[in-house]
């Protein structure tokens, strides 16, 4: 991978911050935008704009075409079977959503259960508290190991034959923990339920296959990925996503509409109510040709040798605490002792240098970690080791600063 | 920015307050009590107020966060005791104001408040330092 020529083509990378050289080390939160991405959304604009799947004229049948030109990209990115399984929502929140509501809640009755785990962003935990509340569905969870991993041996003693969802992350926003979807896929079926993957930090940074994984769900976003924001995608199977009732409801989404009664389009369109995020989706299907063309696989090992070298860097700053395992998704999260991770942060800000502070949407995993919040550098394709670098350097000066105040 | 300019932010006394937090603790006998976070960050923060005859006889703070937060939660509970609420309450709006980086205008003391004045450069932190201040606001007023 040529990081120069692949930096260049992210102008925002190219500027100073607070007088030093911008370090953006908050992939996690939302990754930058490449020129491709934002040139094919200017063009949409600029050449094409129109409301899909309605209307006779050009332009309709143009940003049809590219709207639904993107789905079919996505479809190809993550090989699933068909692009009707490929839903565009606003997000990854949305997508599980989607299914906690149009699936869990028709389907799940008292005594079922839903399995989840502490790792999991609020965004995967939330639908679900509330769908077992609105079906009388036990919440479980399954418990996590010392180092942030969790064990097959303990997802198999978790899910039993009442479990109907398992709800998991790919790869933890914390932790890094890249968790055996295949294998826990597996559990789950043997015991017939489903399994819902958020794939927020998954999509992003490696080759994912939804077939191979076997996973009945598997939501992410765009943004994370170098698309706009405000696009996403639930993948789903095609019996399932027949049995998940629409969200939204109102134009685009429906087939005959009488007085007292609607049927609903085919899939994918059910789920997409209302004129949706074209220029998303198109900026969507222009990130996954400016990933493909660079290689998912060769992004996987850069994002793996930044985040194996942060790592080792990290871990030899004195009075630093980092969380989660040893093999971990491109994302270092630690503390630093008797420093709060936003003035952390701020101190690093100061020297140009972009973390995440706080709680990273996951206050059950602060609390089982025992800390109200923690800092975080993650890593993406434009990164660099001498990025890594300098946020060693303001580290140890943020150590320095504050190390005085303690004197 | 150095890290020289983050000196306008990190002034000694906050860090000072910060070290040494006044008031911290819980209020003895009767007293009513506000729990505020900041959702977004995790900081958190219990408030305690003594109030008799519309002054704030004593208030006592407990809680995680960084080092403005809780700093300015150990200042506000040493500029609002022994005020009066609508004192308490000026102030309140005068640390805004600060906050927005306006220009004071007012005869109250407000002591060791004064040093968070950086904080209005740092519009990311701005939420930090004015968690207390809320959490005293509502306190004041339920207990009218």
């Amino acid at each position: 991978m040529d990081i120069k020529a692949i930096r260049e083509m992210f102008p925002i990378l190219d500027q100073e911050v607070n007088g030093n050289p911008l370090v953006y080390l908050d992939t996690s939160a939302t990754s930058q935008k490449p020129l491709p991405v934002i040139k094919a959304v200017d063009d949409y604009y600029r050449n094409n704009n129109s409301n899909v799947h309605r209307g006779v004229h050009t332009l309709g049948t143009r940003a049809t075409d590219q709207y639904e030109g993107a789905r079919e990209k996505v479809r190809a990115f993550i090989n699933a079977e068909s692009a009707a399984q490929v839903i565009f929502t606003r997000g990854t929140t949305t997508s599980i959503n989607f299914v906690a509501y149009g699936y869990a809640r028709p389907n799940l009755k008292p005594g079922d259960e839903i399995v989840i785990t502490p790792m999991e962003h609020h965004s995967n935990i939330i639908p679900w508290q509330q769908a077992a509340k609105a079906t009388g569905a036990t919440l479980k969870y399954i418990p996590l190991q010392e180092d942030g991993t969790i064990l097959l041996e303990d997802v198999r003693n978790t899910v039993s034959d009442q479990t109907k969802i398992v709800a998991i992350t790919h790869v933890s926003n914390v932790l890094g923990t890249i968790n055996p979807v295949k294998e826990i896929a597996k559990i789950a079926h043997d015991h017939g339920a489903i399994i819902v993957v958020d794939g927020a930090q998954g999509a992003p940074h490696m080759k994912v296959d939804v077939v191979d994984l076997d996973c009945d769900f598997y939501a992410f976003s765009g943004h994370k990925m170098c698309a706009p924001t405000g696009i996403g995608v639930l993948y789903g199977k095609r019996e399932l996503l027949e049995k998940t009732e629409p969200v939204e409801f109102g134009g685009e989404m429906i087939d005959f509409v009488d007085l007292y009664d609607s049927t609903w389009k085919e899939l994918p369109w059910k789920f997409e109510g209302g004129t949706p995020i074209i220029a998303g989706a198109i900026g969507l299907g222009a990130a996954i040709d400016f990933l493909n063309d660079i290689g998912m696989n060769n992004i996987y090992e850069h994002d793996k040798k930044l985040a194996d070298y942060a790592l080792e860097r990290l871990s030899t700053i004195d009075g630093i605490t980092i969380y989660g395992p040893e093999e971990r998704g491109a994302l270092v999260t630690f503390n630093l002792d008797d420093v709060h991770p936003h003035d952390t942060a701020t101190v690093l800000d100061a020297e140009g240098i972009a973390v995440r502070a706080g709680h990273h949407c996951a206050q059950p995993l602060m609390k089982w970690l025992d800390v109200t919040a923690t800092a975080r550098a993650s890593f993406y394709l434009y990164n660099t080791l001498e990025e890594i670098d300098t946020l060693v350097d303001g580290l140890l000066k943020t150590k320095e600063y504050f190390g005085n105040v303690f004197e | 920015m150095s890290l020289n300019n983050l000196d306008t932010l990190y002034r000694q006394v906050i860090m000072d307050h910060y070290k040494n937090p006044r008031n911290r603790g819980v209020v003895e006998g009767e007293s009513v009590s506000v729990d505020m976070n900041n959702p977004t960050c995790g900081d958190r923060i219990r408030l305690q107020l003594k109030v008799e005859d519309d002054i704030v006889k004593d208030a006592k703070f407990e809680g995680e966060g960084c080092s403005i937060s809780m700093s300015s939660a150990s200042m506000m509970t040493q500029a609002v005791k022994g005020k009066k609420i609508e004192d308490a309450l000026e102030m309140s709006q005068l640390f805004s104001d600060m906050m927005l980086g306006k220009e004071l205008k007012t005869d109250l003391d407000l002591g060791d408040i004064e040093a968070l004045q950086g904080v209005s450069k740092f519009p990311a932190r701005i939420k930090c330092a004015t968690l207390a201040w809320k959490a005293m606001e509502r306190g004041v007023k339920e207990e009218n």
